[in-house]
């Protein structure tokens, strides 16, 4: 799934490579590949040239490091540069007097309503008393959808229906906010076209009537190449403070975050990570640099996966390892949601400071070993899936055979997997589900081969 | 017919304000110069065409510009055009238009792509077109989805078959179809909610969907429909992919058209996958629904 820009580079390199200062010539030629990482990661076409521009400039004549080879050196340079342009993290602004309003703008279908309940959850987390207020008066059922949100966190929603103006209604929600001693009032406007002159002008009649500390754009990580143009359109009708990056949970590289920085300037305020009222995170610069580069957002990848694995399928697991139900059906289950996060050996590999752990928990798993193990499940029939004790030595040459493996990698497999099942029954008896279902995959998977 | 494919035509030419200015020079019959291919490239990629079938058209229409096929930009664009027009293939006809007694359509995409507003512009669709349409609201599963779809019916005149928030989106399809049969219905289509690709969980649940229809109806899901946002990136690719994958998707609809957004990476879903666009979405109304029209389509990328 990642595409990896130093190796790619590194061969570049490999043709080139004498150590010293970079030359105009290197430059170059690793340039035209970030160049094409960053338009496949949707960066804008003009924003991407800038961005090279910027960077040839630094690159030319730099001394390669020591430690570094020459890729890596570029890779380097990039990666801070992007570093730079993503800007830090920045908190909402709730300074000065209460009620601070906070508007949510952007195009439709780009998350602002549930948002908005993301924010007045953390709000209320920090201590705030936050107010929704439903202006998206021209979607159908959006009111429900704000309502139905704040009932389910018990957070207040003001709202007047569809006939009234949502400007009237904004004015109106942040008079009740003063009156009943709330402190942030949060404003989920409809979504809306940057080129839709008449509702833009709705939006600069909010502004006006509710004077917003935080003016934040809502732009979904998906956007392509046209994210310059609606944060343009955005920033220049209501000037923007800030900006919240969703459905980052997807596998979207989320360039569109490069462009609309370079477009408004306004820092990140946050990322949606999820469809859950809770899945609101704060953005690390690194880590969204390295996906943007395509190195693969590899933490929040093993993050990730420790969520997934852990908390869905291991208490799903578990409660079948309880009950005697966990199969090899369900473990090429897991191993498929490894193999969903990319080559494993990058998970290894890439990981500055993880790779010790990782290696420590597993020191042998290769993507190769996933292959092997899988297609040795996969010869298997359902019935052997399901019960591995049926598997005699008939069928076991059958299944090596059909996965082009010998009986003695089968044997290992089931013995291995005898083996986690123990383990699996050990981790999740004790009650916690912390990080044992990942770390029995990982021991299985680096036994396994060896 | 024509109505409509003038319509998305004026819809795609609203202006377009450009914050980095107009791609200039690609247009008139000037000498091609490396200028000319460098104008090309930005065009593509600025609509999300993708570099790498960017790169292949560029590469083709190198060939053929060296071969004489092409001796001023005017017949270069052309070229172009034809090429566009030939990454999108001629599909097969719709088999929503098949006789049957129930025809199925599920909607599938990911959050907020606009299933269930293109679900309510195909419901007046159909219908105009003749057929007894029912609405099926799977999507119990994001804060009021089915109020949103139950408000929609009303708009399309369309009945739509619901269960409580929460509940088993298979039970809906179920009880769906079996309305659909009792009332004599003839196209039955399935709201689902939105999911990232990504999510092995969703994407089961979402087998599952399907897997009721299967069942209950011969050969259904008959069309199995992808909702693309147009502003949407490469990322469609990986959607595209996934969905097909999983659900065996059939056809893309193009949602928000009427955007800046021009869709481009629809060229590399149809060419790679082999998924037809059916319909484009140019506006929130009822009505801001046509047929898709590749030469509309291609056009609307050098206004
Ligand atoms: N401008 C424009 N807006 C559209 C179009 N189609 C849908 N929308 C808007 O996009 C937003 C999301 O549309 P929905 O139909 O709710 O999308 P969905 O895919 O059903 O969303 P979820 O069910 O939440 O995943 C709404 O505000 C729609 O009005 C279109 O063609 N043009
Ligand atoms: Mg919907």
């Amino acid at each position: 799934m990642f595409e990896n820009l130093s190796d790619k580079l590194q061969g570049v390199f490999d043709k080139l490579s004498n150590r010293g200062k970079l030359t105009e010539e290197d430059v170059d030629v690793a340039l035209r590949e970030v160049r094409l990482a960053l338009l496949e990661a949707d960066v804008n076409f003009r924003v991407v040239k800038d961005f090279i521009a910027r960077v040839r400039e630094r690159a030319v004549g730099v001394e390669v490091m020591r430690s570094l080879t020459p890729a890596q050196q570029v890779v380097k340079i990039v990666h801070e540069e992007l570093m730079a342009t993503l800007g830090e993290p920045a908190r909402l602004d709730l300074s000065g007097t209460p009620p601070h309003v906070v508007m949510l703008v952007g195009l439709q279908g780009s998350g602002k309503t549930t948002t908005a309940a993301k924010l007045a959850l953390t709000l209320r987390k920090a201590g705030q008393r936050p107010l929704m207020v439903a202006a998206d008066t021209r979607r159908p059922a959006a009111i429900t959808q704000l309502e139905v949100l704040g009932k389910q966190l018990d957070i207040p929603v003001h709202s007047e229906g569809n006939k009234v103006p949502p400007p009237q209604i904004c004015a109106n929600a942040v008079k009740r906010a003063r009156e009943g001693a709330y402190s942030v009032v949060l404003l989920d406007t409809a979504g809306r076209l940057h080129i839709d002159d008449q509702m833009m002008r709705e939006l600069e009649q909010v502004k006006a009537k509710t004077d917003p500390q935080e003016v934040l754009l809502v732009v979904d990580a998906m956007t392509g190449q046209d994210a310059v143009r609606v944060a343009d359109d955005f920033n220049q009708r209501v000037s923007l403070t800030g900006l919240i990056l969703t459905k980052v949970d997807g596998d979207a590289r989320g360039g569109a975050a490069i462009s609309v920085r370079s477009v408004t300037g306004v820092p990140i305020k946050y990322l949606g990570v999820g469809e859950k009222t809770d899945a609101l995170e704060v953005f690390h610069p690194d880590r969204l640099a390295s996906r943007i580069l395509g190195m693969g957002d590899v933490l929040t990848a093993i993050e990730k996966a420790q969520e997934v694995i852990d908390q869905d399928q291991a208490l799903k697991m578990g409660q079948k390892l309880v009950k005697g139900e966990f199969d090899l059906e369900d473990f090429r289950d897991q191993l498929q949601q490894l193999k969903k996060m990319g080559p494993l050996s990058q998970l290894l590999d890439m990981l500055p400071g993880m790779s010790q752990v990782t290696r420590d928990l597993a020191p042998e798993v290769t993507d190769q070993h996933l292959k092997v193990i899988e297609a040795i499940i996969n010869s298997m029939t359902a019935g052997e899936r399901r019960n591995p004790r049926i598997i005699n030595a008939s069928r076991k040459r059958r299944i090596a055979r059909g996965s082009g493996t010998t009986v003695m990698e089968v044997n290992d497999l089931l013995s291995q997997f005898r083996q986690m099942q123990k383990l699996m029954k050990q981790l999740t008896g004790g009650g916690k589900r912390g990080k044992g279902g990942m770390r029995g995959l990982m021991s299985m998977l680096g036994g396994f081969g060896s | 017919m024509f109505r409509r494919s003038k319509k998305l035509r004026d819809s795609l030419t609203k202006t377009r304000r450009s914050f980095f200015g107009q791609i200039a020079g690609l247009l008139g019959a000037g000498e091609i110069t490396e200028e000319t291919w460098e104008d090309l490239e930005a065009l593509l990629v600025q609509a999300d065409v993708g570099v790498n079938t960017t790169m292949a058209l560029v590469e083709r229409l190198r060939e053929q510009v060296d071969r004489g096929k092409a001796r001023n930009t005017q017949e270069l664009e052309d070229l172009l055009k034809q090429e566009l027009l030939g990454l999108l293939d001629a599909p097969p006809p719709m088999r929503v238009d098949e006789p049957r007694l129930l025809t199925l359509v599920l909607v599938v995409g990911v959050n907020g792509s606009g299933k269930t507003t293109t679900i309510a512009k195909l419901a007046k669709y159909y219908r105009q077109r003749g057929r007894k349409v029912l609405l099926a609201a799977a999507d119990t599963f994001r804060a009021a989805a089915i109020d949103q779809l139950k408000i929609w019916g009303e708009r399309a005149d369309t009945p739509v078959i619901a269960h409580q928030p929460g509940a088993d989106p298979g039970a809906v399809v179920y009880d769906a179809i079996r309305a659909s049969q009792s009332r004599k219905a003839d196209l039955l289509i399935v709201d689902t909610a939105g999911r990232l690709h990504t999510k092995y969980n969703l994407m089961e649940e979402l087998r599952k969907v399907r897997g009721v229809a299967q069942k209950r109806v011969h050969q259904a899901p008959h069309e199995t429909l992808l909702v693309l946002d147009a502003t949407t990136g490469q990322n469609a690719l990986s959607q595209a992919r996934h969905f097909k994958d999983s659900v065996d998707v059939t056809g893309v609809v193009v949602a928000k058209l009427d955007g800046t957004a021009k869709g481009g990476v629809v060229f590399a879903i149809a060419h790679e996958l082999g998924l037809p666009v059916r319909f484009v979405g140019t506006g929130e109304t009822l009505d801001d629904l046509a047929e898709f029209d590749p030469e509309a389509f291609v056009e609307g990328l050098f206004e």
